[in-house]
């Protein structure tokens, strides 16, 4: 019984193993910073080892899709994940289970003796059960860290498109970052949904924080102001910076029909003279 | 066949779409706008979609359509209340509408219509002048 040899050994000498194991994950992870703490380690090793003691005494092969090791797959994947969200590398949380390999291989060859065939067979059965554990971490962590991303961005969108109202029927978009598709689309969107909530005349779309402008984004600025030009709003562009204008130009993409400044005091107050409203000193 | 309602207010028509507009019922509509200018002698169309939720291509032509006929027939046009969606999705099929007026709601859309018909007017003075 291939696995029993396995469990039977941890059952046996999980202590051992534990012990020589925890030592060497603290001396492996970076410990200056104090991201993880002796005794927190030391808990996640226990549970490792009784967890893998069970899944193994159940199951026969490494196939940790099994339901043996659901137990222990959720425990990793816990301990990936808050590995992930303290800011470890993706070696650094595979080498939790990497590293287990030492000190189990050294109690395998000292219960296998000089039975060497026996001491081959039990190293590979318990390599691939290991590395597949590994490579479950290492999976885990990953989908954190893209779970974090994603949200990140999630949040930045939402950050980057404030619509604010400047005067009575005059909304302003300060533009802030690159404009790709995605972002123009929740822009344009947020901008016409403000626009028919507000009954605003005018909108001021500013792109004096948008760094670069290529065809792409011309063409979509140019989207936002024919689609508000549809619904019955004016748009103005403002914060066209020396450098964007000459690309714009040299591009040859085509303004015309749009009204556009240099910047947002040009651009509101002809605005205010649009809409009939007049600033008094 | 049901059709949609064109409402007389002095020297403007008024048409309300509040329906999701079908092929044939937008041809219907550009018949009987056309006749209803004629037959009024119109000086204005105003045309509120703002309950119209789904359009496709043929019937942002068919808006645009309606516009040109107006002006031809003598009577200006102004198309008001268009839903974001709806703006967005006329933008991506790459129907900008040029040379239709718009308006965002209903009562600036007449004002719109009041300035423009008084444009030409005065333009008409000028020439007999």
């Amino acid at each position: 019984m291939a696995e029993g040899i396995i469990s039977s050994l941890l059952k046996k000498s999980g202590k051992d193993i534990q012990a020589s194991w925890t030592r060497d994950l603290a001396a492996a992870l970076p410990t200056g910073k104090g991201r993880i703490s002796a005794s927190e380690l030391e808990q996640q090793t226990a549970e490792f080892i009784k967890l893998l003691t069970v899944a193994a005494e159940h199951s026969r092969g490494a196939d940790i899709s099994a339901s043996d090791f659901k137990a222990l797959r959720e425990f990793l994947e816990g301990v990936s994940r808050s590995r992930a969200l303290q800011g470890y590398t993706s070696d650094e949380t595979a080498a939790f289970i990497f590293s287990f390999k030492k000190p189990l291989f050294e109690q395998l060859r000292l219960a296998a003796g000089k039975d060497v065939e026996t001491l081959a067979n039990e190293t590979w059965l318990a390599t691939v059960l290991l590395d597949s554990l590994g490579m479950h971490t290492v999976k885990t962590f990953q989908k954190a860290r893209e779970d974090v991303i994603n949200r990140q961005q999630r949040d930045m969108l939402e950050l980057s498109t404030p619509v604010v109202k400047l005067w009575d029927g005059i909304l302003a978009l300060p533009m802030i970052g690159t404009l790709d598709s995605a972002r123009t689309q929740v822009v344009m969107e947020t901008l016409l949904q403000r626009v028919v909530e507000t009954g605003a005349q005018i909108a001021i779309l500013d792109i004096t924080g948008v760094p670069t402008v290529d065809t792409l984004v011309a063409q979509h600025l140019l989207k936002t102001v024919t689609a508000l030009r549809l619904m019955g709003a004016e748009a103005i562009i403002s914060g066209v910076r020396p450098q964007i204008a000459q690309t714009i130009v040299h591009l040859g993409v085509d303004l015309q029909g749009v009204t556009t400044k240099a910047n947002l005091a040009d651009a509101l107050a002809l605005a205010l003279k649009r809409t009939g409203s007049t600033l008094k000193n | 066949m049901d059709r949609i309602p064109i409402l007389r207010m002095g020297e403007f028509l008024l048409v309300t779409i509040q329906v999701d507009m079908h092929d044939q019922l937008a041809l219907k509509l550009q018949d009987d706008l056309s006749n209803a200018i004629q037959r009024n002698a119109s000086r204005g169309v105003l045309i509120d979609i703002s309950t119209l939720e789904m359009v496709d291509s043929f019937i942002g032509r068919m808006v645009a359509d309606i516009s040109g006929m107006a002006r031809i027939l003598g009577a200006e046009s102004v198309l008001v209340g268009m839903q974001p969606a709806v703006a967005i999705t006329l933008v991506e099929l790459g129907l900008s509408l040029p040379g239709v007026s718009t308006a965002l709601d209903v009562e600036r859309g007449m004002a719109l219509l009041r300035r423009k018909i008084a444009g030409v007017d005065s333009d008409v003075a000028t020439i007999a002048g």
